[in-house]
């Protein structure tokens, strides 16, 4: 075959793959979020924006976003250093911490619904070590600060180890060189991390974040399992007006709001950790 | 020769499925009742299994029951033939895409159900099938604590309170258990229980002084209330284990308390108010998409349905009541004996003050729902100004009113148009 055809003809199948199953269903979304039955519209914008729960699942969502994502970031990085250092036994340990990837993210808050519960491992633990004499209930709306603890304890668990994977593939495309030139001019672990590994990493970074935040504001399953209606947040919301309203205009006016905040915050990271033009490493 | 050869084996392979899937042409029952898996194993072992032809009855959630449903009404056939749902679930469809039932010959004994099942037409849009309602229970270890003179069959709300304060002095902790949990049925407390009894409506009154009283006397029954409710969905769970003792919720979400230790536990009914003993039936029906791949079996099974029969095992399966007459057997589960009683000694007590079922609200049912879940989660969980919330929450009431049109339902006083909020 002509090669200057053949790449075309290789992308053409996830192309109409992408068109069929992600373009048009987006189309479709856009259409019912801006019409209400008679032309463009923006009633549907409007109607979820102005429901008294919306600020506070924007910023339910928000603020989960931003305390998880950090620490997950340095947890990640933390693991992805420690890994890499390994000799013996990396693999294992690697797929040890990968697990709760596995896991969908129901589960996971079903998992940390167990501990947390009224007769959950926590309250059972707490008891017999007499420091409650009966079982509390934690995860009540007189509690919002545990729920909110649990809810994003389970997502520190359950998704860190995806950052992990993409960090630990970068770290390895380090060229050992550049370590041991810092090392001939002594510079300390702490500055090599600094001034090499954390720069070297900025592709790799880049990704995970963006995959990550992404993630965080499509927050779902685990805050249904562990907060049910204590915890609202934009996904949930989204469901509500699908499922228990039967209202597909609103539902996709939050969608699309949704996706309107994952693009904002996707170009501020590829802003911030943009890699400079010609330097590769 | 080879690539013929090749082909030929999934090619039979797909037409012995086909042929297989082609034999297996069973009336689709696509229904929104009886979901938990025993329920369901019973509507198909005792219910169904008496019918001619062979029925695949397939329970669902609301929501993923109508999408089906959408989808296959919009591509214009469909595999499903027999609808079952809440009156609800009903009249948020358009009447247009059911089939008329009024010249199949069967209906329920009650006129009330038979012009809700209209759905605002001339004719039948569904059959009554079964029906339920809310009632209260108690552990009978609650029982001593009743309070002086209190009678259980013909409490008030004061006492309600008073007996749950009693509780919670003498053991520590709130007893009282209520179904705020996400797929709990709490708005149909407040539209059918708290509202009757203290407004003597739910929409003209909703925002009436008298509904400040009643949500202040909803926040002193909620000082007694375990706070865990608002993760309670099913009563009879919490009661079973004992971490609530007076309960209310739906009948068969308490039948499971009854039929495992009936020993242990009464019913009773709702309590009163200074306008009556609030009360709400509950209604479920079967309907047959216009998409229905075989009319023919899917109205002999609505007749079927009906028949007294029938009926008896529904009410065994699903703990719902026959919506025929029938002569109720003394061989019934004692959940159904025990609802039974409370049911009948509310809905005839001198004070009954029913509230029916919303009607007429289309497909904004869930936002009318919500309506009275918000002011439930600002007024008592939020603890947010209880005239403020009611003059918030009011215009999206009137709103839903206004858009859908729907004319005020008892206790309401009739209204010309659309019922308004006053």
């Amino acid at each position: 075959m002509n090669a200057r055809i053949l790449p075309y003809v290789l992308i053409l199948p996830v192309t109409i793959f992408l068109c069929v199953f992600f373009l048009y269903p987006f189309v479709l979304v856009a259409q019912q979020a801006f019409g209400t039955g008679s032309g463009f519209s923006l009633e549907n914008f409007r109607e979820v924006v102005s429901y008294w729960k919306f600020p506070i699942s924007l910023k339910n969502t928000l603020l989960l976003a931003a305390a998880v994502v950090p620490i997950q970031l340095a947890l990640a990085l933390l693991m992805a250093t420690m890994v890499n250092r390994m000799q013996k036994g990396r693999d294992l340990v690697l797929y040890i911490w990968t697990i709760p990837l596995g896991i969908s993210d129901l589960a996971a808050g079903l998992i940390w619904l167990a501990i947390f519960e009224q007769s959950g491992f926590l309250n059972t633990m707490m008891s017999g070590l007499g420091i409650v004499d009966r079982p509390v209930n934690l995860l009540s709306y007189q509690h919002p600060g545990v729920v909110f603890l649990a809810i994003a304890l389970a997502e520190i668990w359950r998704a860190t180890a995806i950052m992990l994977v993409i960090l630990v593939a970068g770290i390895g495309l380090i060229p050992k060189e550049y370590y041991e030139a810092a090392e001939v001019f002594g510079a300390s672990p702490w500055k090599r991390f600094l001034r090499i590994t954390l720069p070297m990493l900025r592709p790799s970074l880049q990704t995970a974040l963006v995959l990550r935040v992404i993630l965080a504001f499509e927050i779902f399953a685990v805050v249904a399992a562990l907060g049910g209606t204590l915890f609202p947040v934009l996904m949930g919301e989204t469901y509500a007006y699908q499922f228990d309203l039967l209202n597909n205009g609103a539902a996709a006016a939050m969608a699309l709001i949704i996706l309107a905040i994952s693009i904002a915050f996707t170009l501020v990271i590829l802003r911030i950790l943009r890699v400079p033009k010609g330097a590769t490493i | 020769m080879t690539l013929l050869s090749k082909i030929a084996g999934p090619v039979s392979g797909l037409a012995i499925m086909c042929s297989a899937v082609a034999a297996q042409a069973d009336v689709l029952f696509w229904s929104t009742q009886a979901k938990p898996v025993e329920e369901a194993q019973a509507m198909r072992e005792q219910v169904l299994s008496g019918f001619g032809d062979a029925v695949d009855y397939q329970p669902n959630d609301g929501g993923p029951w109508l999408t089906r449903l959408n989808a296959e009404l919009q591509a214009g056939s469909g595999s499903i033939g027999l609808l079952g749902g809440l009156h609800g679930d009903f009249s948020a469809m358009n009447p247009d895409d059911l089939v008329d039932l009024g010249d199949l010959g069967v209906t329920s004994a009650s006129d009330t159900f038979n012009n809700l099942a209209k759905l605002g037409t001339d004719s039948l849009q569904y059959i009554p099938w079964m029906q339920a309602s809310y009632i209260m229970a108690a552990s009978k270890k609650a029982l001593e604590y009743l309070p002086d003179g209190a009678d259980i069959d013909a409490l008030s709300y004061d006492q309600l309170i008073e007996w749950s304060a009693n509780v919670h002095e003498a053991t520590g902790e709130p007893k009282f258990g209520f179904p705020a949990g996400p797929k709990g049925l709490k708005h149909r407390f407040f539209q059918g229980y708290l509202y009757p009894s203290y407004t003597n409506g739910v929409v003209r009154t909703f925002a009436s002084d008298e509904a400040v009283v009643a949500w202040e006397k909803f926040r002193e029954l909620w000082e007694h209330t375990n706070p865990a409710s608002t993760n309670f969905s099913f009563m009879q769970e919490q009661l079973i284990s004992g971490e609530a003792w007076i309960v209310f919720d739906h009948t068969s979400r308490l039948a499971q308390a009854f039929n495992d230790m009936p020993d242990d536990f009464v019913a009773f009914p709702a309590p009163a108010g200074p306008t009556g003993r609030g009360f709400m039936p509950v209604l479920a029906g079967v309907a047959i998409p216009r998409t229905a791949p075989d009319m023919d079996a899917a109205k002999a099974l609505v007749a079927y349905m009906l028949k007294p029969e029938t009926q008896i095992e529904t009410l065994r399966a699903t703990n719902f009541f026959p919506v025929v007459d029938v002569d109720l057997p003394d061989d019934l589960p004692a959940s159904v004996q025990a609802a039974g009683a409370a049911v009948a000694k509310m809905s005839g007590s001198a004070d009954a003050n029913p509230g029916l079922l919303p009607a007429g609200l289309g497909d904004k049912g869930g936002d009318f729902n919500r309506v009275f879940v918000d002011a439930f989660e600002r007024i008592v969980l939020a603890r947010q100004d209880i005239r403020a919330v009611l003059d918030d929450q009011k215009g999206q009431l009137a709103a839903i009113m206004e858009e859908t049109g729907a004319p005020c339902w008892a206790p309401d006083a009739p209204s010309d148009g659309a019922c308004p909020v006053e």
